[in-house]
């Protein structure tokens, strides 16, 4: 195991911001720690690194024990949010400050400094901005600098905090796809943390689920997608519609393929994918209509409203493939049938 | 000439300032420069090079470049508590930091002097401990001077180290940096330029200090008699115009030791990228 935590609790006053949390992460991963904001993603990562002490609770890097190292002995790379680069330093200084900083037996010569920087400008694909300062470069220049700053040293871990969130949409969707090629070049084991779940299902081999500070669900993007093991899960990651048998008119739930007789549970969560939606034969039977629909690119969000018989509406959402909908040449307004293919049920 | 500026009001802002400096800075010292100008040549130059005048510029200009940099690094460290710690009183502390400022400085003189003397409070323990008397001497200039320049440091230190992001301390320590070099790589590269703005005007308000100096100096000529108490006694002998020489020369001195202080700033700016 590369990382390894054991009952890591951290309280801030009152606030319990993780509680008893145990986690492994095996040599290589490119893992996501993904939650809501508040759930103690970053608290968890920055006792990973030693810039915070847990109150109870062990961290082990390569199976030593570093819970009493301070930041610096730890051998890991850190990337904050806001990138933290050394405002009066070039960015080729910035690069070096760790191979600098080494102690005297350990420290590289000029040369050796200079053939590393190079090199990892080289990887980050900036060679050209060596003799710049920080502030004038763009945001994503300076992410990626903050980056080859972290693995100047080396790091047995390479840890990072929200890496993406202060950079514009653009620049963060062609970040996490050279994030993901970096480490497959690399292969040294990483944390990310981030609150976008599509990001994280994007970017990491592993999908750590945390709310409450507490651990939801640990697995592989498919997994956490296809197999959500909470309620809160399935809702945090992608879009899903809820069900509650008490309050969704048993009937129509019936007729739309999901088995209420003998359910799973109380509530229902089904994916906009898991809907099909047909024309209907029977325009005056069907409680649900098309309000209005969205263009995502493949496919087409479908807003559905259903009549609840209390005269209330609510909002279901479905989403096709975009050749399919305009096969179906539904206008809005118009009555439509709906089929369930795939629920997932919570108590 | 089409407007080139997003702000109004250029105009009467820079014919504002003029104005200002104009009546309160240029005409005065250019009564100065007149005054100066019924000496001759030789008579300027005879009080130029007299001893006694030297001496006290020396005396003038040490004491105060010495307090400086003193204050600045007293000021330094003070800042650095207030504004990285907390400790009980802080704030009755931080309120005592400006007292200098509001203090009449001939009440500070005599305070100190009285403190220092050779047989006040403090100047006895340390005449007993290590020999050294501090008021009556130019040692008693110094400590004057710190007095009066430490707050300009703390002043100009404190908002620069609030402002400090202490994520850079984080990044320097997780690439295995230890106290000392954040501390030298990090921290110091930033409070600089403010330190040296704290370091000029503490300087620049010791050159010209006379309420507090006066009463600890001891004012013997050729030792611990500063400039302005030459200008004062020359005036008191209604040598006006060789007073008013005495103070053209120390104007130009403070100006150009404050003007190279800019340039060094500047340089130290762009050397780090700021400009």
């Amino acid at each position: 195991m590369s990382i390894s935590l054991s009952n890591i609790s951290k309280q801030f006053g009152a606030f319990k911001a993780l509680d008893n949390i145990n986690l492994e992460i095996p040599e290589g991963e490119l893992v996501a720690l993904l939650g809501p904001s508040g759930c103690g993603k970053t608290t968890l990562l920055r006792i990973i690194a030693g810039l915070e002490q847990a109150d109870q609770g062990d961290v082990f890097l390569k199976g030593n024990k570093v819970t009493d190292q301070p930041v610096k002995n730890r051998q890991i790379g850190f990337v904050f949010q806001h990138y933290v680069l050394f405002r009066h330093m070039t960015v080729f200084d910035n690069i070096a400050f760790g191979l600098r900083v080494k102690p005297r037996k350990q420290r590289p010569n000029e040369t050796e400094i200079r053939d590393k920087v190079h090199s990892l400008l080289h990887l980050v694909q900036l060679d050209w901005l060596h003799d710049r300062f920080p502030d004038q470069l763009s945001g994503g220049q300076r992410q990626r600098i903050a980056l080859a700053r972290a693995l100047a040293v080396e790091p047995s871990v390479l840890l990072l905090d929200e890496p993406f969130g202060a950079l514009d949409a653009s620049v963060r969707k062609d970040l996490r796809l050279w994030l993901r090629h970096l480490h497959h070049e690399l292969n040294v084991t990483s944390i990310f943390v981030t609150h976008d779940q599509e990001e994280a299902m994007e970017v990491s081999s592993q999908i750590v689920v945390l709310n409450h500070g507490k651990i939801e669900q640990k697995g592989t993007p498919s997994e956490i997608y296809d197999q959500p093991q909470s309620d809160f899960v399935s809702r945090f990651i992608g879009q899903t519609n809820v069900f509650r048998i008490e309050d969704d008119d048993h009937d129509w739930l019936k007729s739309t393929g999901i088995i209420v007789d003998d359910p799973q549970g109380v509530v229902a969560h089904v994916r906009p994918h898991n809907i099909s939606v047909e024309k209907t034969a029977d325009p005056g039977n069907s409680p649900v209509y098309l309000k209005d629909w969205q263009h995502l690119g493949g496919t087409i969000r479908l807003e559905l409203n259903r009549d609840g018989h209390n005269g209330s509406a609510t909002t279901i959402y479905a989403e096709m493939p975009n050749e399919q909908f305009k096969d179906l040449a539904l206008h809005k307004g118009d009555r439509v049938a709906l089929r369930i293919k795939h629920a997932h049920w919570f108590n | 000439m089409p407007q080139s500026h997003i702000m109004p009001g250029f105009r009467p802002a820079l014919g504002f300032t003029l104005f200002y400096l104009a009546l309160i800075v240029l005409i005065p010292l250019s009564a100065m420069l007149l005054k100066t100008l019924q000496l001759s040549l030789d008579q300027f130059w005879d009080i130029l090079t007299n001893r006694r005048v030297l001496t006290s510029f020396k005396v003038s200009f040490g004491a105060a470049l010495i307090a400086a940099a003193v204050a600045a690094v007293l000021g330094s460290v003070i800042a650095w508590c207030l504004v990285r710690y907390l400790f009980p009183g802080k704030k009755i502390f931080d309120a005592l930091i400006d007292l200098p400022f509001a203090l009449p400085t001939a009440v500070a003189g005599i305070v100190l002097a009285t403190i220092y003397e050779p047989k006040g409070w403090i100047g006895k323990w340390v005449m007993e401990a290590i020999g050294v008397q501090i008021a009556y001497k130019p040692l008693g200039i110094v400590f004057a001077l710190i007095f009066i320049g430490l707050p300009f440091v703390v002043r100009t230190i404190e908002p620069v180290l609030q402002e400090f992001d202490s994520a850079m301390e984080e990044a320097a320590a997780s690439l295995g940096a230890n106290r000392w070099q954040a501390f030298i790589n990090i921290i110091l590269p930033n409070i600089l330029p403010a330190a040296i703005t704290g370091f000029a005007l503490a300087f620049a308000r010791g050159v010209g200090e006379y309420g507090s100096v006066i009463f600890i100096a001891g004012n013997m000529p050729y030792v611990s008699e500063i400039v302005p108490l030459l200008i004062i006694t020359k005036l008191e002998q209604y040598d006006y115009a060789g007073a008013t020489a005495i103070g053209l020369i120390m104007l130009i001195l403070s100006f150009v030791l404050l003007l190279s202080i800019n340039g060094l700033q500047w340089w130290m700016r762009r050397r780090n990228g700021q400009l």
